[in-house]
């Protein structure tokens, strides 16, 4: 008998993985091969030449690549295969709210009436969108507490924009001209871009010991110059602002509107709403509280609702509905006969896909559903930190803010910076390794080597509890060997890059042709 | 407990223990008595997946959609084919339940993806660089704009009645926050007139906007009207159909300093107007204002290939008030769309279907200019799409084709009132020749009853 010859070691094999040097579309095209195959054309093949004159015409065709279908599959299952998806893993980066996407709103949201329907269709013959339309704007209205809604932004910050621009419309029509506008210092990074973008002044507004607005400084800043104060509550420490109700009477003592930022309404619904507390406008995150896919990096959509002072500014087109009287029920209309409005933010009628998705949502969870789901996202978040609170999280991850959150909240690493030598931004990269993605990390900016984190309500006890043992075995492998953390991740498609390098000398397309 | 969550009462009564406080309502005691809501939300209970699935799709069925009918649609969103692939691919977890890629160890698909992704917007525009997508195309313009002042200190924007008129309003709508003015120049015959958009453009001018083919579907001569545009040191933006850039010469070899435009047509479903995407691109010195995400390539401590999200420091997570633009969630499993359906029409196919497109409406302007009551807006080149003038009130006109299951077009008399009963009409290559032929047949039966009868529109003024 032959000698039993050992398998090599893995250490010898290079993975799949690792034989993977991220190839591009680009790199795998070959001349000749192809994909598509189109329908004949049925008419003269006239040369193009003589139906558009060759001096508007391409020189030479966009080198776009040459594949066939088989290899196009196999090209992109690939890629996504380096992706850390929500359906893998818990995502709990704070203040985005990963929460499950329910696979029916896809399957709604594709049917033909939906998909196949194009925005530039009569209205009497988009009666079904329209109404869908209305129905979602009724709803999100109930939610907010606010009794008008547009549709129409696109995404969070398209939101921010038009509450911005809403209020500008607002001052104007009485006659005035403001120039600044208040976010606290807590604030994400689109309120103050958006506060630029609408031609106005961003003045900071100072954060308090107890995580919310430092009420001598709203007051201090607070003056007929503020045209609006932009407002996440609860903030992005996850904390409530007691104050709220003071801070509206402040602003609109001044005479500005204030603003809710709906990237954290998940934490409230059924519970509180913007509108009773004072908000003349509110954008909300279809893709955060109304499971939207996050798709990598959108689509989202951003709707608004409105007080009635603000609502003569909306945008156009508005869904409206209209009774005949004749019995048939209620039709629905696009409205564009709105002097006052701002105008359009974007062509046509919106992200109406996303509409439908959320919708979808809506229904199946009902008035106490929602509820349920801020509810149990908040019991999520003070379970996860009941359980990091204790043993080495509790010693080296306190709370940035010592006050108890709603669904989200701010670990500080300034701890185990100091004490181990192990930064954020190191635990996070360890923490791939164990299969979750990391928390969002440095931000708030006004903690230190913050983590913030917000679990969801679709994740599990179980799943809490394991995200909380391999915090506590990260630290504990920072107080043994630091250097493996510091040196995370390993077991990733790759392992740190070189974001320096990529921005000091940019390689942003494939050279080619 | 929904059927999203898990927590079961027992679960719910043990964290609740470990927590330390009694029930769900003492989490929430941060918030003041006065303001909660103190009431169940006034909406309707929860229903099964199966209903949710009926009421919905019987709230659909109450659409005409492009499936149930002729449609000769467009006005910047159209009913190409969109292969398999780009379903099945985009629906993959991996691309469609993941954020935007802030850890690129394990974010190398999406992040590999935007940079192909970019690469075909540049070749499509001939511009140096693209960014990994915006909302959609009018808005996108607005980011143009954004970046023209900012580029050039000045604060006029041009635009030619030959842009979307979306794209037209939503410069407006932005142009409150911007402090700026837009001034815009008629088209005559169907086209942007060189000396009259000189006329118009002056040392006050941050951009000037064009639209390749314009929204009445002639081929604008870009290089000249680059040359008058950029007498007085204005930018030159350019919108354009990314089908059209499949044998049209990319705005970036006619002089553009910024190539946007739609998406839709690349991957994306009608869906009623969205989401699709905005594709961006510009020339190499606006590479530092440009706005939204952009994937650029490196290598890990390893020395393999990756990529990252680069030049942050214009971005609002970092730059906040300073940023070039506020964008955070864009528009990124759509764009992938595009470039899946970009890679598998390639580059032979991507031509093939341009030319399909222009002698298809090639004979379909020819036939419908045949029919008597019908009249072309203009007689420049097009690709995709033209303007008819119709010698019988539009609303009845539509109405009638629509009864014999054809959508006839794009009605342009909100938007385009001097165009007597003005119709835009779009050719895909799912619009046969079978179909465009009915459709020369519904006019001529439509414009022949409409014009015998007496004058809807004299009547009313």
């Amino acid at each position: 008998m032959s000698p039993q010859t050992a398998p090599p070691s893995t250490a010898e094999v290079p993975t799949a993985q690792q034989r993977d040097h991220a190839t591009t579309i680009y790199e795998r095209s070959v001349p000749g091969r192809r994909a598509a195959d189109l329908p004949a054309a049925g008419v003269p093949e006239t040369p193009i030449e003589e139906l558009i004159p060759k001096s508007l015409l391409r020189e030479r065709p966009a080198e776009l690549p040459e594949i066939a279908e088989p290899e196009i599959v196999r090209h992109y299952n690939r890629l996504s295969r380096r992706n850390f998806d929500l359906d893998t893993g818990m995502y709990p980066l704070g203040s985005c709210t990963m929460k499950h996407n329910p696979r029916l709103n896809e399957r709604v949201a594709a049917l033909p009436g939906h998909a196949r329907l194009h925005p530039a269709q009569d209205p009497r013959r988009a009666q079904g969108a329209l109404e869908l339309m209305w129905n979602l704007q009724q709803s999100l209205a109930e939610i907010c507490g606010l009794p008008h809604v547009s549709l129409q932004p696109s995404a969070g910050s398209h939101g921010e924009l038009a509450g911005l621009l809403l209020t500008r419309a607002y001052h104007a029509d009485r006659g005035e001209q403001r120039t600044k506008v208040l976010t606290p210092d807590t604030a994400h990074g689109t309120n103050p871009a958006t506060v630029s973008m609408a031609g106005y002044e961003v003045v900071r507004v100072a954060t308090s010991e107890q995580g919310g607005v430092d009420m001598d400084d709203l007051r201090e800043k607070a003056d007929d110059q503020v045209a609006c104060l932009m407002l996440t509550n609860p903030n992005t420490l996850g904390l409530f602002d007691e104050n709220i109700a003071e801070i509206a009477e402040i602003l609109h003592s001044v005479g500005g509107t204030l603003y809710y930022d709906g990237a954290n309404l998940n934490a409230i619904m059924g519970r509180s709403r913007p509108g009773d507390m004072g908000f003349d406008i509110v954008h909300v995150n279809l893709h955060k509280s109304f499971s939207q896919p996050h798709g990598g990096g959108g689509p989202g959509s951003g709707p608004i609702a409105v007080s009635d002072r603000i609502e003569p500014f909306l945008p156009k087109p508005q869904v409206v509905r209209t009774s005949e009287g004749n019995g048939s029920g209620p039709t629905f209309d696009l409205d564009y006969d709105r002097p006052k409005a701002i105008g359009r933010l974007r062509g046509f009628q919106g992200n109406f896909g996303v509409f439908v998705r959320s919708y979808a949502y809506i229904l199946s969870l009902g008035g106490d559903g929602l509820q349920e789901a801020s509810e149990t996202s908040v019991l999520n978040a003070n379970y996860l930190l009941s359980r990091l609170s204790e043993g080495r999280t509790g010693k080296y991850l306190p709370l940035g803010v010592d006050r108890r959150p709603m669904h989200e909240f701010v670990l500080s690493a300034s701890k185990a910076k100091d004490d181990l030598g192990v930064k954020t931004l190191d635990i996070a990269k360890r923490i791939l390794d164990f299969g979750f993605h990391p928390p969002t990390v440095y931000f708030p900016l006004l903690i230190e080597e913050a983590l913030l984190m917000e679990p969801t309500e679709t994740e599990t006890r179980e799943t809490l509890d394991d995200f909380a043992d391999t915090l506590e075995a990260v630290l504990e492998e920072a107080e043994s060997d630091p250097a493996i953390v510091t040196g995370a991740p390993y077991t990733t498609p790759v392992r740190r890059l070189d974001e320096a390098g990529a921005a000091r000398d940019p390689v942003i397309r494939q050279p080619l042709g | 407990m929904t059927r999203y969550t898990s927590a079961t009462n027992s679960d719910r009564e043990e964290m609740l223990a470990r927590i330390g406080v009694d029930s769900v309502d003492d989490l929430f005691s941060g918030i003041p008595e006065e303001l909660r809501l103190g009431r169940p939300l006034d909406l309707p209970d929860g229903l099964s997946e199966a209903e949710v699935f009926d009421r919905l799709r019987q709230m659909s069925a109450r659409n005409t959609d492009a499936d149930s009918e002729v449609s000769f649609l467009g006005a910047g969103m159209y009913d190409h084919y969109v292969p398999a692939i780009v379903e099945t691919i985009i629906s993959r977890s991996e691309f469609l339940t993941p954020y935007t890629p802030y850890q690129p160890e394990v974010s190398q698909g999406g992040l590999q993806t935007m940079f192909e992704f970019q690469t075909a917007m540049s070749e499509l525009t001939g511009l140096p660089v693209a960014n990994a997508g915006l909302y959609e195309g009018p808005s996108t313009a607005a980011a143009a704009a954004y970046l023209a002042i900012g580029a050039t200190g000045r604060k006029k924007l041009v635009a030619t009645r030959g842009v979307h008129p979306h794209t037209r309003e939503v410069l407006e709508t932005y142009s409150a926050g911007y402090g700026s003015e837009v001034v815009e120049v008629d088209l005559e015959d169907g086209v942007t007139q060189a000396a009259a958009l000189a006329e118009a453009v002056d040392d006050d001018t941050a951009a000037v906007f064009l639209q390749q083919p314009n929204f009445l579907g002639s081929v604008e001569d870009i290089e000249a009207l680059t040359e008058v545009s950029k007498a007085h040191g204005a930018l030159v933006v350019v919108a354009c159909d990314p089908m059209a850039l499949s044998i049209l010469k990319p705005p970036g070899q006619c002089g553009a300093d910024i190539a946007f435009g739609e998406g839709q047509p690349l991957g994306n479903r009608l869906d009623y107007g969205g989401p699709s995407f905005g594709f961006f691109g510009a020339a190499e010195e606006h590479l530092r204002r440009m706005p939204g995400r952009i994937a650029g390539q490196t290598t890990d401590v390893d020395g393999r290939r990756g990529f990252v999200l680069t030049l942050q420091t214009r971005e609002q997570h970092i730059r906040r008030e300073k940023a070039t633009h506020n964008i955070c969630t864009a528009q990124a499993l759509n764009s992938l769309a595009g470039m899946i359906h970009l890679a598998w029409l390639g580059k032979r196919g991507f031509v093939e279907l341009g030319e399909l497109l222009v002698r298809r409406t090639a004979y379909a302007r020819s036939k419908l200019a045949e029919v008597p009551g019908v009249s072309l807006v203009s007689d420049a080149p097009v690709v995709r799409e033209f303007a008819l003038s119709l010698d019988a009130p539009i609303g009845e006109v539509l109405d009638l084709c629509a009864a014999e299951g054809v959508a006839a077009g794009y009605r342009l008399d909100r938007e385009y009132p001097e165009i007597e009963n003005g119709l835009l009409v779009a050719i895909t290559e799912r619009r046969s020749v079978g179909d465009i032929d009915k459709l020369a047949e519904l006019l001529g039966r439509a414009v022949s009853v409409g014009s015998e009868a007496p004058r809807e529109k004299e009547a009313v003024s």
